[in-house]
């Protein structure tokens, strides 16, 4: 399963939709996950990819990790990986 | 002063999964006392517990809600929902705000502590899920009730070790005696039997390994069970408005410290609390038919209890029937006076007073009727619920026939 795929897969469990209900361009809000449901999912993401998150549930908006949309998270996913590839 | 009268019980418990059902195992005498099925049970030395065997969360909870609920607030919703459901209250508007939530836990989340702990300590993990913290706070099974049902008066928990659920019923009972509040849900729950929470106590060298028989002379400890008892307490004049069913009255409540040790109990302590309660109640000791003894099976209380008890109660203290309720479900710690509350409704209401199990040859230091091994009929119009907790803080109940 590539990154995204993974990834839609935490997103639609925690928000309690099937994978093909969520699109790239989806807010966390559009597909009703509130503030819990994100830490949950940031856990959920971080025990898959084996990564750390630099997220701040204070603060969401300025933390280097994006969660404006499902392709923004995806892309920041892919990132982090990236990263400990290197 | 207001009156306080019950108007709903739920319990979950070693004996069975509602009030009924655990009424009937009282009746029979059944022990709810077995194998402990937990990990690494192999390394206890104490095997055996009051567990609520084939209990499966996921029948009763989704998800989401598992987890955010320790078994401890698990237990808490099933038997609020049976009480609640009794008492047919919804709570919306005045009533909402007038209502509210005390219960009674020792050691609250302690499953997400002992497997959070695993995790990190154990299997090295770095990381743990986000709601360790709301789940395994002591608060969090009054906090989740107040949610679930709109209760939006005063709550709070109290852990007062092994009287914390007398403690919290008392609260409750003062609260809507003095108009602070027109409903209180109360008891109290507790789920301790995972690898730490058992071998804490086997520390203390006062567990039983092979069952618990209080004021037996053969009493070798006590067990530990898990469970939950939640009551309804409602002002009586509100009650008779709405034509509630009354499953009795609550009429007086005494608290005492012994202030002398931390685990040894103290006869004076307990005498000051049963006596306070009868005062409280406006009632004279001749008026006492049953009392549900904290009667743990270990040698210090059993005895200490039961000289307490005949020097409150003096020349009567051999006309009431005293029994321990524990020699089937087992010491549920914070929870215990919660569900051993029901014996005395079930004497007052059914006149069937719970035996005391597991009896098997008498103590002079224990001789008062203990209703042993077998329940009996009799017509009670006013019980007594004691608990001693560790710290030398007790806290005895007062209940009335309606």
């Amino acid at each position: 399963m590539s990154i995204k795929d993974h990834v839609i897969a935490i997103i639609a469990d925690q928000a309690m939709l099937e994978p093909s209900d969520i699109k790239m361009d989806h807010t966390l809000e559009d597909v009703g996950i509130d503030s819990l449901g994100l830490v949950e999912s940031i856990f959920a993401i971080e025990e898959t990819f084996d990564i750390s998150v630099p997220f701040n549930a204070n603060d969401p908006q300025s933390s280097e990790f994006d969660i404006s949309s499902i392709a923004a998270i995806i892309a920041a996913v892919e990132q982090l990986k990236a990263e400990q590839a290197s | 002063m207001n009156r306080v009268v019950i108007t709903g019980a739920g319990t979950i418990n070693p004996l069975g999964v509602d009030v009924p059902t655990t009424f009937a195992a009282m009746r029979e005498g059944r022990c709810g006392i077995g194998a402990l099925e937990i990990d690494d049970v192999d390394r206890l030395s104490i095997q055996i517990g009051g567990q609520i065997k084939g209990y499966d969360e996921a029948a009763h909870f989704n998800r989401q809600q598992i987890s955010l609920y320790d078994r401890f607030t698990q237990f808490t919703l099933l038997a609020a929902r049976q009480a609640i459901g009794q008492s047919g209250l919804t709570f919306s508007g005045e009533l909402a705000d007038l209502s509210g939530v005390v219960l009674g836990t020792s050691g609250g989340g302690l499953n997400t502590q002992d497997e959070n702990y695993r995790a990190v300590y154990e299997a090295g993990k770095n990381r743990v899920h986000p709601f360790i913290v709301p789940k395994l706070m002591n608060n969090a099974a009054a906090s989740h009730v107040s949610m679930e049902w709109n209760l939006r008066g005063p709550s709070f928990t109290v852990a007062t070790a092994c009287a914390s659920s007398n403690h919290a019923m008392g609260q409750a009972f003062n609260m809507v005696r003095c108009g602070m509040a027109k409903v209180i849900v109360t008891g109290g729950s507790e789920a301790m039997l995972c690898f730490g929470g058992i071998k804490a106590w086997e520390g203390l060298r006062v567990m039983s390994r092979d069952a618990c028989r209080p004021f037996s002379a053969t009493r070798n400890g006590m067990v530990q069970g898990e469970g939950a008892g939640v009551y309804v307490f409602e002002n009586y004049d509100h009650a008779m408005a709405r034509g509630a069913d009354i499953l009795c009255e609550v009429i007086g409540f005494a608290m005492s410290s012994d202030a002398s040790d931390i685990v040894m109990p103290s006869k004076q302590g307990a005498a000051r609390a049963i006596a306070g309660a009868m005062k409280d109640a406006r009632i004279d000791k001749g008026d006492v038919g049953y009392i549900n003894a904290h009667g743990t099976g270990t040698a210090a209380n059993d005895k200490t209890e039961c000289a307490a008890v005949a020097d409150v109660f003096g020349a009567h203290a051999d006309q009431l029937m005293i029994s321990s309720t524990k020699s089937m479900h087992g010491h549920l710690i914070g929870g215990t006076g919660a569900v051993e509350l029901l014996a005395c409704i079930m004497a007052l209401r059914d006149g069937v007073v719970a035996p005391t199990i597991g009896y098997e040859e008498p103590d002079p230091e224990c001789a008062l009727d203990v209703v042993p091994n077998v329940a009996r009929d009799a017509k009670v119009d006013v019980t007594l619920s004691n608990a001693f907790a560790f710290g030398g803080l007790n806290a005895v109940i007062a209940l009335r026939k309606h």
